[in-house]
Parts: structure tokens; sequence; C-alpha cells
């Protein structure tokens, strides 16, 4: 406390009114507030609608306005009189689109691609939709009948008079989306075992989980993939020696089971110790305590996680070009270098269209993944 | 239900998991078993001699980048496997200070207040994130740097540097003698700074004078520097690139894959780096900085010395994981033939010895090396600016 001595001050005249603050709502407040607050913000924002105004017309331009959307060949995406800048050839993806889909995969044949895709969706679906009715027969639906049938329709079976198409001519979006699936197909399951194994009591198990993870972890998927391709034909008797496509999808499952298993470790961690207690209790042994109520809380609340390792996944499934698999980027590679096609724009629209085909498989992935992870949250607001 | 039947004993289950864990370790190491006598076989049958020895054997292929002397002719695939390991070294090197930057400046920008650039930079992590880092390396290698003018129409850069579809040529700093004593100067000058800055922090906790002490020293410091290096007589000169008939002759040169594959690593991960830093940042309560701000601090101060301390506790271990992806990831050299270790030794030297196992595993040794070392340190430096608990 001070005390009132002679120095002290005390206010004897009512302060002055000062006028009450400016409209801070509406438009011109918005604007006041988020883009004009301080000298420094005038810049910034000048700075950003320059950077915009210079940034954004050219790529309009080149993308949309001057693009080439049909053509037969090279020449209708080369500067002529009329066009002197091209933008972007789409004629050339509208070309090579049934290309960037199937690969090589026999025309009379591709009708079971387009099975396995719906098949696909379906079980995604399934899976995806939180409140679909009788998930857990989606979950038998999607990792072990959706495997068998995509095997049947893909690799097809003789007997079934479904001819036998070499994985030597898959190619495309469907290598990319067979490597992907499988590689979650795989890695979900084996991951969560190793994630068990992890927390197990028994240093044997654990030593040797530890060990894979950080051993997988610690290296780039490319050596994996190397490993794979060059070394596992080694390692088992030659009559048993795997093709090409399935010694990368053995390198891309251990792999992602390794990342898998790390997700799968923090949502284990994340459940209280009273639900194992209660579930013991119970008079559970320990693997139904696992299997009927520490793994489903866990799986729920790591959904997101598991969300975000696939599209690092799908990401990764471009490295398999390392090995020589023919997937969707490499298949614009290939078609890049056609020379009934090859102009100074068609490197650009073939990259522009691989980038928006992973943007939109990855950013819708992403927008999921942040939606289970609001309903999840949904009761801490 | 057989729940009537006891539980088993402590005995019985000690014995369970003894057995569980025998049956693991008999199976892992069957199966090793297996696989190292089936690649014994496979190997004798195609007639390749496992083991070290092709180390010391002439390499034979050229290598376009080499930090060390390396010469097709006469080095060692051995020499070969240090140029690829230098090389990698280099670009993650570069990488990591170009992306630490970038995603820095993204990070801090994603939580501006100013609507327009906290959304472009939302905008810049959410398209560089959602496309596979390939695309934009191949993006970047393929489109952008092949449409550099050719070696005729080389672009003569300000400070004598030459830019053309071959690479970016930069003067080469050489050192003559008299350098000892710049170095030395520059050493004494640098501690003096250091001292001063103490001198003027104490002098703040005993006065409450700000200290802008050593803006002076460091003027000074610099004074003293370019003194001593005109009475040494200048002994840096630099060998400018000029044109040849054929090719860009003296100074250093960037060759386009490692411009490509610095631009679509550091573009790449300063996106992920981005979200780790915006993530640290609104981790430090908001409290925090209200607090500093009541104490009256500025803005810059309250940055400074309140807010960035606490978040770097939180951004650390995250930064780390980032690090080391953008070390693994730059493996992708091999795409564009940037001569990394995996191009080099996994590549070149594999496909010329047939020594597939023991390329792979001394590859993947490397990489797990490198990756153990950089999370020892960065775990040392957690530590180091852990808060100390009471």
């Amino acid at each position: 406390m001070t005390t009132m001595g002679e120095k002290g001050y005390v206010r004897a005249t009512p302060a002055e009114r000062r006028p009450p603050p400016g409209d801070r709502s509406g438009v011109f407040g918005w604007l006041q507030r988020n883009l004009l607050s301080s000298p420094t913000d005038i810049a910034l924002t000048v700075l950003c609608i320059a950077f915009i105004g210079w940034a954004v017309p050219p790529l309009v331009r080149f993308f949309v306005v001057d693009a080439v959307w049909s053509g037969a060949d090279r020449t209708a995406c080369l500067a002529t009189p009329q066009n002197p800048v091209p933008g972007a050839c789409w004629a050339f993806v509208r070309a090579w689109f049934s290309f960037f889909v199937y690969g090589f995969y026999p025309m009379a044949a591709r009708w079971r691609v387009d099975v396995f895709f719906a098949a696909l969706a379906f079980g995604i679906g399934w899976l995806a939709w939180l409140s679909a009715p009788r998930r857990g027969i989606g979950a038998i639906y999607f990792f072990i009948v959706l495997p068998l049938l995509s095997f049947v329709l893909l690799s097809g079976v003789p007997r079934l008079a479904l001819i036998t198409i070499p994985t030597e001519l898959w190619g495309g979006i469907l290598v990319t989306v067979v490597v992907a699936t499988i590689g979650i197909v795989a890695s979900l399951p084996l991951g969560i075992l190793l994630a068990l194994a992890r927390r197990s009591d028994l240093p044997a198990v654990k030593g040797l989980a530890v060990a894979f993870i950080e051993f997988v972890r610690g290296v780039p998927l490319i050596t994996v993939l190397f490993m794979a391709s060059v070394m596992l034909p080694l390692f088992v008797p030659e009559r048993l020696s795997p093709d090409k496509l399935m010694r990368a999808l053995i390198g891309v499952a251990l792999f992602a089971s390794a990342y898998m298993a790390e997700v799968v470790r923090g949502g284990l961690n994340a459940i209280p110790r009273g639900q194992y207690e209660a579930a013991q209790a119970l008079g559970l042994a320990h693997w139904r305590v696992m299997a009927l109520v520490v793994l489903p809380q866990a799986l729920r609340i790591t959904l997101p996680n598991i969300v975000n390792t696939f599209i690092g996944l799908f990401k990764d499934t471009t490295l398999v070009f390392a090995v020589g698999i023919f997937d969707f980027l490499r298949t614009i590679e290939a078609a890049r270098a056609d020379p009934h096609w090859v102009t100074p724009v068609t490197g650009v629209t073939g990259y522009a269209f691989a980038a928006l085909f992973y943007f939109v498989c990855c950013y819708g992935m992403s927008r999921y993944a942040r939606s289970v992870e609001a309903r999840l949250t949904r009761h801490r607001r | 239900m057989a729940d009537t039947a006891p539980p088993p004993s402590r005995h019985a289950r000690r014995f369970g998991s003894i057995a569980l864990q025998a049956a693991l370790i008999v199976v892992v190491g069957g199966l090793a078993y297996a696989a190292v006598r089936n690649a014994a076989q496979n190997l004798a049958d195609a007639h390749i001699v496992s083991g070290f020895a092709f180390w010391n054997n002439t390499a034979g292929f050229d290598i376009s980048q080499t930090l060390i002397d390396y010469s097709p002719s006469t080095s060692t695939f051995g020499r070969a496997f240090w140029v690829g390991l230098l090389n990698t070294l280099l670009v993650a090197a570069l990488g990591i200070v170009l992306a630490t930057i970038l995603g820095f400046i993204v990070g801090i920008a994603q939580l501006s207040r100013n609507w327009l650039v906290s959304h472009l930079a939302a905008g810049y992590v959410g398209l560089i994130r959602n496309v596979p880092l390939l695309l934009q390396l191949l993006f970047w290698y393929n489109s952008v740097l092949v449409s550099l003018p050719q070696l005729r129409g080389s672009v003569a850069l300000p400070g004598g540097g030459i830019l053309n579809n071959r690479g970016l040529f930069l003067p080469r700093p050489q050192i003559g003698s008299g350098f000892g004593y710049v170095v030395a100067a520059f050493v004494f000058s640098l501690a003096a700074v250091a001292l001063f800055r103490v001198w003027g922090r104490r002098r703040q906790d005993r006065t409450g004078r700000p200290g802008h002490l050593q803006w002076w020293a460091l003027f000074l410091a610099a004074a003293v520097l370019a003194f001593v290096f005109v009475v040494a007589g200048s002994p840096i000169t630099f060998s400018v690139p000029r044109m040849g008939h054929f090719n860009v002759v003296g100074g250093v040169e960037i060759l386009p894959e490692l411009a490509a594959l610095l631009l679509a690593l550091s573009i790449y991960t300063a996106a992920f780096i981005a979200e780790v830093v915006r993530a640290g940042v609104l981790a430090v309560a908001p409290g925090q900085a209200e607090a500093a701000k009541s104490l009256g601090l500025r803005s810059g101060a309250t940055l400074r010395l309140v807010v960035v301390p606490q978040a770097m506790r939180v951004i650390i271990p995250p930064l780390t994981s980032q690090y080391l992806n953008l070390i693994k990831n730059s493996s992708l050299a091999v795409a564009i033939g940037y001569p990394d270790l995996v191009q080099v030794f996994a590549g070149s030297v594999l496909n010329l010895t047939g020594q597939a196992v023991e390329v792979i595993a001394i590859t993947m040794a490397v990489y797990l090396i490198i990756s153990l070392a950089t999370s020892l340190l960065m775990n040392l430096y957690g530590y180091a600016i852990a808060v100390e608990e009471r």
C-alpha cells in the first residue's frame, strides 16, 4: 500500500472523456483490422498484392486462357501467329489419358481395372464413413475380401475365363493405387503387431521390434526398395523369386509398417492405464484386453494420424520408379518424351496434371483426417 | 465357460513367456539362416565372390561433381564411396540451412495478423505438402532449369558469375600467403566482440541502461579486419569464370542437378518445418506474450526473449525428424543424376561390381549412422535448452 505522503498523487478531477473506439465491424472494420492495422501491415499487404498480381495472371493465362484443349498432335501446341506464346497443352493429356490410368494393360481387359477401382472405392467409403452400418464387416471386406478380389481381377485366373495379365503390363494410376493400397492393407496389421511387440514386457520380442522399426525408419525408402529388388531374389530359392512389382510391394509394405507401428504406439500410449486395469479386473486375458478394449479405442484416436501416414505413403509410391515400376509419374515421364507430342510446354503440362492428381487425393485425405479429428475432440470444446 | 479353471500360476506364466521368446528367436534365426544359405548358394551360382575386396579396385567411371580429388582411371571404388558420401552431406547441409530459414519465415508468416500474409503462407504449405517431392524435383530439373540459356547465350551475372544450362559458375576464392594474419585478426575480433557483449550485458544488469555497445564493437572489429586484410596484401584473390570455346573455364561450378535438388528439398521440407514452427509458437500460452507486453517489452523483444525460447522446446523434436527426412530424401538425387551416395555407390558401383549385399548394407549403414548422429546432436541441444525443473 502506498501511503498518502506529501508526494503522493491523488486525482482530484474526473478523467477527461475519450471518444469511443471507431467502428470495428463491417467490411471497412475487417479491412482495417486484418490488412491495414499499422504501417508495416500496410506495407505487407501492398507487397502481397503485388506478388499476387505478378504471379497469378500469367499462371491463369498459361493454364486456362492460352491453353490448347484439343488437337491431334504436337503441332496444335506449337507457337503460331495467332497464339505466339502457347499455353498448357491439355490436348496432350487428353490423348494420353488412358495410358496414364491403365499403363500397358490390354485394352480388352480394362473393364477389370474399372471394377477394381469401384470395389476399392466402395471399401474406402465403408471404412471412412464413421457411422456406416456394420463397419466390422467393412474391415473384413477391405483387409481380406478386397485383396483376393483384386488379385483375381487384376492378375487374372484363367480358370474363371480371366486371362492372366503379367504385372509388367500394369501401369499408371492403377499401379500407384495398387502400391498404396497394398501398402496400407499390409502395413496396418503389421504395424499393430509391431507396436504391441514394442510395448511388450518380453525383452526378445521388444528388442526385435525396436531393432526393425528403428532400422527401417533410419534409412531412405529408396534403399529399402533397392534392397527388396536386388537382395530379396538372393535370399529366397530361385524358383520362389517374386516378380518385380511384388518385390517393390514387399519393400513398401515393410517400410510403411515401421511408420505405422510408431503411429499405433502413440495411440496405445494415449489410452489411460485404468482401461487395462478395468478390463483385467473383469477377468479378460491379455489378448482379449488388447483386442476388445484397448485397440478399438487406440485405433479410433489415431485414425487422423493413420490417414496422415497414408498420405505420406501415397506420395512415396512415386519412388518405385527407382526399381523400374511403371507408376503414374513414370507414365507421365514416358509420355512427355513421345516425339509426336514434344513441345516446350508438354513437360510442364504433364507435371501440372500429375500435381493436380496428387494434390486432389492428398488434400482430400487430409481434409478427411481433420474432420475426423474435429469429431474426436468435439467433447473437449 | 472355462472361468472355473484356476488362473495360471506365476511360474507357468514365466515359463510361457520364455517359451514364446525362445520360439520367436528360433523362427527369426531360422529365417535369417535360410536367407544367408540361399544367398550364398545364389551368389555361388552367379560366380560372385562376396567380401569387400572390390573396395580397392579401380573404379573406372567418372563422377560429375567431386569435392575431393578423383580420377576415373586411378581412383578406387572406395574413393567413389567417399565422393558420393561427401556430395550427400553437401546437399543435406545446404538443404537444412535453406529449409530452416524458409520454414521459419513461412511458419511465422502463417501466424501473421495480416490476413493476406497468413493465407498466402498457408496456401504455400498446403500446395507443397500435398504434391510428391519426386514430382517437384522433376519439375525443377526438367521444366525450369532446362529453360536456362545455352552455353552461347550464357548470362553474365553481376560480380563475375556466369549462368547457363550447364550450371551456375561463381568466382572461386584463392588463398594467398599472409592469409594466416587475416584469420588471426578474424578470430581476435570475434573474441573481442563476444567480450564486449558480455560486458554490455553485465553493465545493463548493473545499471539498467540497455547496452548497444556491441554494435560499436562489431563496427570496430570489422574496421580492424579490413585494415589487416589490406596490410597483409589482400591475400584472397578470385578466379573468375570466363567463357571458353566449349565450356566455361575456371571458377566454382554449381551443377543444375545440385541446384534442382536443393530447390526441391528445401522448398518441400520448408513447408513441413513451417507447420512445426506454427505449432510450436501456438503451444506457448498466450498469457506469456500478454505478460511480456504488460511488462513493457516491445513486440520484437517479446518474441526474442519470451515466446521463441519457450517455443523452441516444442519445436526441436519434430524439427529433428524433418532434418532426418531431408537427409533421407536427398537420396532422390538418383532420379536426376546428382552424384550422391545412392547414385554413385548403390547405383554405379553396384552395377559395376555386382556386390549387391555388401553395397546395400554399407549404404544403409551410412544413412543409419547419419540419422543416429543427427538425432543425438539434436537431443543434446534439446537437453541444453530444456526447462530446469525444480
